[in-house]
């Protein structure tokens, strides 16, 4: 009883410690933030590096998600004579939770997990220690532009995302389970508000990308120096930041769609 | 500048450290001289790379003073101690080239970063540096297509980019056949005194090392326990300095970790299974 409160306690302590170390370090990136921006390419080459390399498995996530959405929602509609409902269900369901939670699980598991083991590799291959001898800080050179990179990138593979999702929710509602296209379409645009939900959705989404990409770049850095640790701070970037995203989408749309 | 007096570019006085509870070095003093080829010798684990962290300012001393270019590198903002290692060239024991980048662009990486010349220069440059390892031919290889020996000199290469008063090698000779390492025994020498650097190599290869160096620190348990030229050396009647540099397996370093006394081990074992 009393081992499993001390371990408790424990583990309590190093978490914070942990999250202490992780804003310090965030302070350092952000502190070398405006070094990044003038060096326009190395930053492409990261939006590229982080954002294009989800696009398939966003893109294959987001039709499946979309069709399944549509004979879902349509076998549960069809029973009160709603199915011309189908539409706003799909699109707001997408816009607002599936496309920025799903593509911030996605992008935590394909993008984040190979920044941290990016970085990881690096930095037990004693590349940061060889760029920091060349009198080149790592934090602004390595991990400055990968954390903007995907802050710039998640909430575009999340609009990606609810866009496919509802194309696929299209094709199995209109095409297949025969809802009538021009009710899909209209009720879609009465029901889904500009600001209320596009907007919310977009910064939901880059709320997590700072999250996931943060917690990436950080378990990168902080991973021990050999093969197993980089694999075990590999494993725990995609883990926390999965609870991170569940758990702060709780909290964001309690704040956006909470009140009446 | 103003240190150009001095005959030592870098010294260390009475320098201890630790790692946790566990004693590193514990006051050593080492001088370095401009000019000439300075190793470090010592079996593994004694402390030799982190003496090459604590010259490159990675780390810092808990007793004693790290001085470059008469400067106390403990005492330099990050500022300056950046620029003080654009004057140093470090060689990883492990190469440690960007693995995401060609040779030509490993090269060229610490000119891009800290010089605004045009590319054409940084090509000439780089020709240059990767001549003077005998690799300009190989400069459109990736890290990984290369050889130990080869990432070896490509290192070297980068570590002399920047034209640097002083330049240190971590263990430059393991793993290498024996064409190779002498190449880079050679490259060693011939930059040293080409390029009118300061050298320190760190090894525990007694016969590269009293080829090449022209003095000699010995280091066992985080303390110097032998200094000076290779000939004296190994001419030395120190015991333990004699058992390290003729490799004989017994002597003052016992070829036994501490252990209880084996025979009441093996009896022990016999009454544990009974
Ligand atoms: N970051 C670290 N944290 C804790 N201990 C360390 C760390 N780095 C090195 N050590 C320990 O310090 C001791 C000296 O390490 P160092 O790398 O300087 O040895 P070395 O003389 O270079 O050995 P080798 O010849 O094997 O390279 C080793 O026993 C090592 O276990
Ligand atoms: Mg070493």
């Amino acid at each position: 009883m009393m081992s499993s409160l001390q371990r408790l306690g424990r583990m309590t302590l190093r978490f914070f410690a942990r999250l202490g170390r992780g804003n310090l370090f965030m302070l350092r990136v952000l502190a070398g933030m405006p070094s990044v921006l003038p060096r326009f390419r190395l930053l492409v080459a990261q939006v590229y590096h982080v954002g294009f390399l989800s696009l398939p498995i966003i893109v294959v996530a987001s039709l499946n998600v979309g069709m399944v959405l549509g004979l879902q929602m349509y076998n549960t509609l069809v029973d009160f004579d709603a199915e011309s409902a189908l539409g706003p269900v799909v699109a707001l369901s997408l816009v607002r939770e599936l496309g920025p939670v799903v593509a911030a699980l996605l992008f935590a598991g394909r993008a984040g997990s190979a920044l941290t083991a990016e970085i990881g590799l690096m930095k037990a291959t004693e590349q940061l220690s060889g760029m920091e001898m060349m009198a080149v800080d790592p934090v602004r050179r390595i991990v400055a532009p990968r954390l903007l990179a995907g802050i710039f990138a998640l909430p575009l593979l999340a609009i990606l995302f609810s866009a496919v999702g509802i194309g696929g929710g299209y094709f199995v509602g209109v095409g297949l389970l025969g809802v009538d296209e021009g009710a899909f379409w209209s009720q879609m645009q009465d029901k889904v508000d500009w600001r209320e939900d596009v907007l919310n959705g977009i910064i939901k989404s880059a709320v997590f990308g700072v999250v996931v990409t943060w917690i990436a770049v950080f378990e990168g850095y902080e991973a021990e120096p050999t093969a197993e640790g980089v694999s075990q701070a590999t494993t725990r970037s995609v883990v926390f930041s999965s609870l991170a995203v569940l758990g702060l989408d709780f909290v964001l749309t309690a704040f956006m769609f909470g009140e009446p | 500048m103003r240190d150009r007096g001095s005959t030592w570019l870098a010294e260390l006085q009475d320098v201890s450290f630790r790692y946790g509870t566990r004693q590193i070095l514990d006051g050593v003093t080492l001088r370095f001289q401009r000019g000439r080829v300075t190793a470090i010798m010592g079996p593994s684990g004694t402390g030799k790379t982190t003496l090459l962290r604590l010259i490159g300012g990675q780390i810092h001393a808990d007793r004693g003073r790290v001085q470059v270019a008469g400067r106390d590198v403990a005492r330099l903002s990050r500022a300056q101690l950046f620029e003080l290692r654009k004057r140093m060239g470090m060689l990883f024991q492990s190469g440690a080239l960007f693995t995401g980048l060609s040779v030509y662009d490993n090269v060229a990486f610490p000119l891009r970063e800290h010089t605004a010349l045009p590319e054409a220069m940084i090509r000439d440059l780089v020709l240059m540096k990767l001549q003077a390892v005998g690799l300009r031919g190989a400069r459109h290889l990736m890290p990984n297509q290369l050889s130990g020996g080869m990432a070896r000199r490509v290192a070297l290469a980068r570590a002399i980019a920047l034209d640097p008063m002083m330049i240190m090698y971590d263990e430059p000779f393991t793993g290498l056949d024996p064409i190779t390492l002498g190449v880079i025994m050679k490259l060693i020498r011939k930059l040293n005194d080409t390029l009118g650097l300061t050298s320190i190599v760190v090894s525990h290869d007694v016969q590269e090392v009293t080829a090449i160096a022209d003095y000699v620190y010995l280091l066992s348990g985080g303390r110097v326990v032998g200094e000076g030229r290779p000939a004296e050396l190994l001419g030395s009647s120190s015991g333990w300095v004699r058992q390290f540099m003729h490799g004989l397996p017994d002597g003052p370093v016992p070829f036994h970790y501490p252990a209880p006394d084996y025979g009441a081990d093996l009896l022990d074992g016999a009454r544990e299974s009974a």
